[in-house]
């Protein structure tokens, strides 16, 4: 690791304009327990998923409390850290830890590193904390599944590649956690196996993922042919002796990459299914923090992306359907979680929208990111509160009038509502109206495309909370709905609060400044309309998506069954957008049509030639053999003819 | 002249051996080949070979083959009907070619005046050959003493029967023998001798069974395989002809059985031979398998005059 | 003596034509002997073409090798022929396809 920290080129990159370059300085006080944090959820993991063999009875006892301890004590790291961060200085903000070597073969030499920074820092404390909250929400939610002890296995599993992942100096060990989170999204999502749809889910999550992968791992091998290594340092400095070609391919690839995990749209299919897995996992794995690895791969690759205009396009494209389609997906599902799936997509792509704006956008992607965290994480566990409440049963239809009786749930999912929505104040408010105003006056299109998707967002949230929690009982036999254990309430509670407060940390900029010495600092650009009027109108957008949702769903009664002559939007949207059709249509029956023709092949073409040889030869010999027919006659005879060609062969050379 | 007179007759006995149907026959021609060439060799000034050719190859080895051919016996492959296809037309065409190639590049050949045996048989052949062999040639003769005592220990080895079973006694082969006869109906008594026939009780003549018809069991197998046995009924069916030779002068007497059965003057020929008491045509038709062959026999194999 | 030459030729040819022919294991082993015989006839033909002993000395390997060769083929006919019940070369053509 590179000990003497090289002041000018962050100073130079501070200056503006410039893309800032990875230049770590060396682990020192607290930062020197920066392995800690890895290292204590992937203990707890081992611990929880091995030591069952020793000690079953007392694990399951006291497993869940090991869970939460290990990811609490890293959140107290975290936070030690952070705090330590913002005690230095600007330029030494970058923080490296070499821990040893993880493989070395030819040129290549990929160090088990980790890199300490801003951006780091700001991921470390959303995935520890709200991870610890969730682990917390867990104890109560799954207390009467048999299997909670392997659950929480498999939870910190999860936390520790998710660090490995953020905390990764180079792109191979992001890799390694970027597989590590895939497979605990893959085990969680099957947790519950015997059901064959979180079976299905599971494998098909991986599946799509393995996609995406493909295309980071391409990007990792170009890096190597191209930089000769994957440190984000090595790379961050040369990215401008290399041309732009080679960078659009690596930001293509990466985009790839990032459209996988984030379910970005080509790739989107398996987001909703993967609302199969435990609620507390949808609010981990699959809303707060794994979805946004792919925003966190963006933003780390800036001085990839800042160099490749074309790769940028292209996440603003991805990232605007992306953000729209998920948006109408949330407006026709009645499954309260696929809903909330379907609005996490969207939110993702309002954050890939800001990361594929260059550094103008980095930052408020990655504080929409925090406060999407937060508002989404506590929706989420607030749907399962209400799951929990009503045997659970998800579809929103057989909601209603919850509020009275959840008051605690109904109050903490109210404030993530408001902060999705951008009431003013609320968390998202502020960081969705930074987005809004940055793609506006980055491309008129695209903002406006993006206002329109705020105005999807407050009908579908405005229409989700009308049905669960106002409007008639709907409710079915049976069903009692309660309030849920304090285990589970508290969280929500604190995830609440940091919805609603979220949005300090812009206050004077903070974010952005903070974030600087990682992304840059953007040349300002004036935005078409001054910001307050863009954010009335953004207010007023939002407004009209709530008023429709108030019309539509509020003051009518909400069937029981979802009625079916329903418009061909609707139907599609039920239908995911025909997005398993597409691929389907596109992936699944070519490629099945190409492997039936290449079996077709191989069993006709490949076999058949060698099948074919075989038979010639076998053939021939058949024949042949008939001439070893046993008689020693007949040897004889062919021995007299060889005789008689030897002296007929004499006699020749002999005249000639 | 030796040569001219030698030659033809060696070369028509070589292409007997071709055709002959007996192997027999064909060692004796062969044995003419032998001694043809053995002539040959004195007239090459080669005397020892000579008798060496004599003693060894006519004597000892061809005794040899007809000793082996004593136990083989007449087998159906004296046949000389030829059973692989082809076979014989292509041998023909490749050995006339063989022997015309052959023929004509040695009648080629311009050998020039002999030199003749005078200077190298000074000193007489034998004290001659016996330099040359324990001289120059010691070590071809020693590696042929070596070939020859293997050989004979092969010869031992091959011919050796292991036995692999204790020699059944008298007892257990009678027991056998009973047992065979309960199980599968086998004949229990001494196999019927051949020729058991008024008119005729040579080797070759099988008997008669109660029916009339010929006991196959009672000829030897070597005469059915060459197909020299004689038909039975036929001696019967010529019997008046026989009767005339017999005697025109007894015709008074009846055929019908009826005649004095102890006279052995009416059957001369029965009487000296079998030396069983005489008896009539009518006897031998109702006893045919009565036996007056002497002992005990397990198997058709062990009958006497097997091979030829 | 050109005629012995051709003699031995014309032997060596109906051994041959003999070895092909006949089925008789025993007639096809006398036939061998007869292509010796023949060879061993060019022999001493040539030892007195030449004036030296060595055709001679060839010719009574010839002798000696061609009795070993008598005594273990006969052996090995007969060893056939007891376990097979038969003499044909024919017969004996286990040893193919």
């Amino acid at each position: 690791m590179n000990l003497t920290v090289n002041a000018g080129a962050i100073v130079h990159a501070a200056e503006g304009g410039a893309i800032p370059v990875v230049h770590p300085g060396a682990a020192d006080g607290v930062f020197s327990y920066l392995w800690l944090i890895i290292a204590l959820p992937l203990a707890g993991a081992v611990v929880l998923l091995l030591g069952g063999a020793l000690a079953p009875r007392a694990l399951d006892r006291v497993g869940h409390w090991i869970g939460t301890a290990t990811v609490a004590g890293s959140f107290v790291l975290s936070l030690a850290m952070f705090v330590a961060l913002l005690g230095r200085d600007e330029e030494e903000r970058q923080v490296g830890q070499q821990l040893y070597t993880w493989f070395q073969a030819g040129g290549l030499d990929v160090g088990m590193d980790l890199l300490y920074d801003p951006l780091s820092a700001l991921f470390l404390l959303l995935i520890t904390g709200v991870g610890a909250l969730i682990h917390v929400y867990s104890i109560g939610y799954m207390e009467h599944d048999a299997r909670r002890r392997r659950f929480f296995g498999y939870l910190n599993l999860f936390v520790a590649a998710m660090l490995v992942l953020v905390l990764s100096a180079n792109f191979l060990g992001l890799f390694l956690g970027w597989e590590g989170v895939g497979l605990a999204s893959y085990l969680l999502i099957g947790f519950w196996q015997h059901k064959h749809s979180a079976a299905a889910a599971a494998k098909k999550a991986f599946i799509i993922n393995r996609v995406g992968d493909i295309g980071l791992s391409l990007a990792i091998a170009l890096m190597f042919a191209t930089f000769g290594t994957t440190d984000f340092a090595a790379i961050s400095a040369t990215t401008g002796e290399v041309g732009e070609g080679t960078l659009t391919a690596l930001g293509l690839l990466l985009l790839l990459g990032a459209c996988g995990k984030s379910a970005q749209v080509p790739l989107q299919a398996w987001l909703l299914d993967a609302m199969e897995g435990p609620t507390p996992v949808s609010a981990l794995i699959h809303a707060a923090t794994m979805v946004t690895a792919g925003v966190y791969l963006v933003v780390r690759s800036n001085f990839i992306f800042d160099l490749a205009p074309i790769a940028q396009t292209a996440v603003v494209v991805v990232a605007t359907v992306t953000l729209l389609w998920g948006a109408i997906l949330g407006c026709a599902k009645d499954d309260i979680k696929k809903a909330l799936a379907g609005s996490t997509m969207s939110q993702i792509g309002y954050m890939m929208l800001a990361a594929g704006l260059g550094p103008a956008g980095y930052p408020f992607a990655i504080f929409h990111l925090l406060t999407h965290g937060f508002f989404k994480a506590n929706m989420f566990l607030g749907a399962g509160s209400v799951m929990h409440g009503m045997d659970d049963d998800v579809d929103m239809r057989h909601y209603g009038a919850l509020r009275t009786y959840m008051p605690v749930t109904f109050l903490t999912f109210a404030m993530g509502y408001l902060a999705i929505i951008g009431f003013p104040g609320f968390s998202g408010f502020w960081s969705k109206d930074k987005i809004i105003e940055t793609a506006l006056a980055d491309n008129l299109v695209v903002g406006l495309l993006a206002l329109l998707g705020a105005g999807i967002t407050g009908f579908y949230m405005t229409r989700l909370m009308l049905m669960t929690f106002f409007g008639q009982k709907r409710w079915a036999e049976g069903v009692h709905p309660h309030e849920s254990p304090r285990i589970m309430t508290v969280p929500l509670i604190v995830l609440a609060a940091l919805s609603v407060l979220g949005g300090v940390l812009l206050l004077g900029d903070f974010v952005v400044d903070f974030l600087a010495p990682v992304t840059g600092v953007a040349e300002h650009h004036e935005p078409p309309l001054p910001p307050i009027v863009i954010t009335v109108i953004v207010t007023l957008v939002v407004a009209a998506g709530v008023a429709a949702a108030w019309f539509l769903v509020g003051k009518r009664d909400v069937p029981r069954e979802a009625p079916q002559d329903v418009s061909f939007a609707v139907r599609a949207a039920r239908a995911d957008l025909y997005g398993d059709a597409i691929n389907d249509g596109l992936v699944v029956r070519p490629g099945r049509g190409l492997v039936d023709g290449l079996t077709t092949f191989d069993r006709v073409g490949v076999d058949g030639v060698v099948e074919g040889g075989s038979a010639a030869v076998g053939g021939i010999s058949g024949l042949l053999r008939r001439s070893q027919n046993g008689f020693v006659r007949s040897y004889a005879l062919s021995l007299l003819g060889g005789a008689l060609l030897v002296v007929l062969a004499l006699l020749a050379v002999n005249l000639a | 002249m030796a040569f001219w007179i030698l030659a033809p007759i060696m070369v028509v006995a070589a292409l007997g051996i071709l055709f002959v149907r007996k192997a027999v026959h064909a060692a004796l021609l062969l044995a003419v080949v032998m001694i043809g060439l053995a002539v040959l060799y004195a007239v090459l000034e080669a005397p020892f070979l000579f008798a060496v050719q004599i003693i060894v190859y006519t004597g000892a080895i061809l005794m040899l083959f007809l000793f082996v051919l004593m136990l083989v016996g007449v087998d159906a492959s004296d046949s000389v009907v030829e059973t692989i296809r082809g076979q014989r037309a292509l041998a023909t065409v490749l050995g006339l070619l063989l022997g015309l190639v052959l023929v004509t590049g040695f009648s080629q050949l311009a050998l020039g005046t002999a030199v003749g045996m005078e200077e190298a048989n000074r000193g007489g052949n034998i004290e001659q050959l016996a330099n040359v062999l324990f001289s120059r040639y010691v070590f071809a003769f020693e590696a042929t003493s070596a070939l020859l005592i293997t050989a004979a220990i092969g010869a031992m080895v091959l011919a050796h029967r292991e036995r692999l079973t204790p020699k059944a006694g008298q007892a257990a082969l009678a027991a056998q023998r009973m047992r065979d006869y309960s199980e599968s109906g086998k004949h229990l008594g001494p196999l019927p001798s051949p020729g058991v026939y008024a008119r005729h009780n040579a080797v070759d003549t099988p008997a008669l069974l109660p029916d009339g018809t010929a006991s196959e069991a009672s000829v030897s197998r070597v005469l059915a395989a060459r197909g020299t046995v004689r038909s039975a009924p036929a001696y019967a069916d010529d019997i008046d002809e026989v009767r005339r030779q017999l005697g025109a002068g007894r015709a008074d007497q009846p055929v019908d059985g009826t005649a004095d059965a102890t006279d052995p003057a009416r059957m001369p020929e029965q009487s000296g031979k079998a030396g069983a008491p005489a008896t009539t045509e009518e006897d031998v038709k109702t006893t045919p398998g009565r036996s007056s062959s002497p002992p005990l026999r397990s198997s058709a194999e062990q009958r006497p005059g097997d091979p030829a | 003596m050109t005629q012995y030459i051709v003699l031995s030729a014309i032997l060596f040819t109906i051994g041959c034509v003999g070895v092909l022919t006949r089925r008789n294991a025993i007639v096809v082993f006398m036939c061998v002997e007869l292509m010796l015989n023949a060879c061993n006839l060019a022999l001493v033909t040539f030892a007195k073409q030449h004036g030296n002993l060595d055709g001679q000395v060839a010719a009574f390997f010839v002798m000696v090798v061609a009795a070993a060769e008598v005594v273990i083929g006969l052996a090995i006919i007969m060893t056939i022929f007891r376990t097979r019940r038969s003499a044909s070369v024919d017969d004996a053509s286990l040893l193919k396809y």
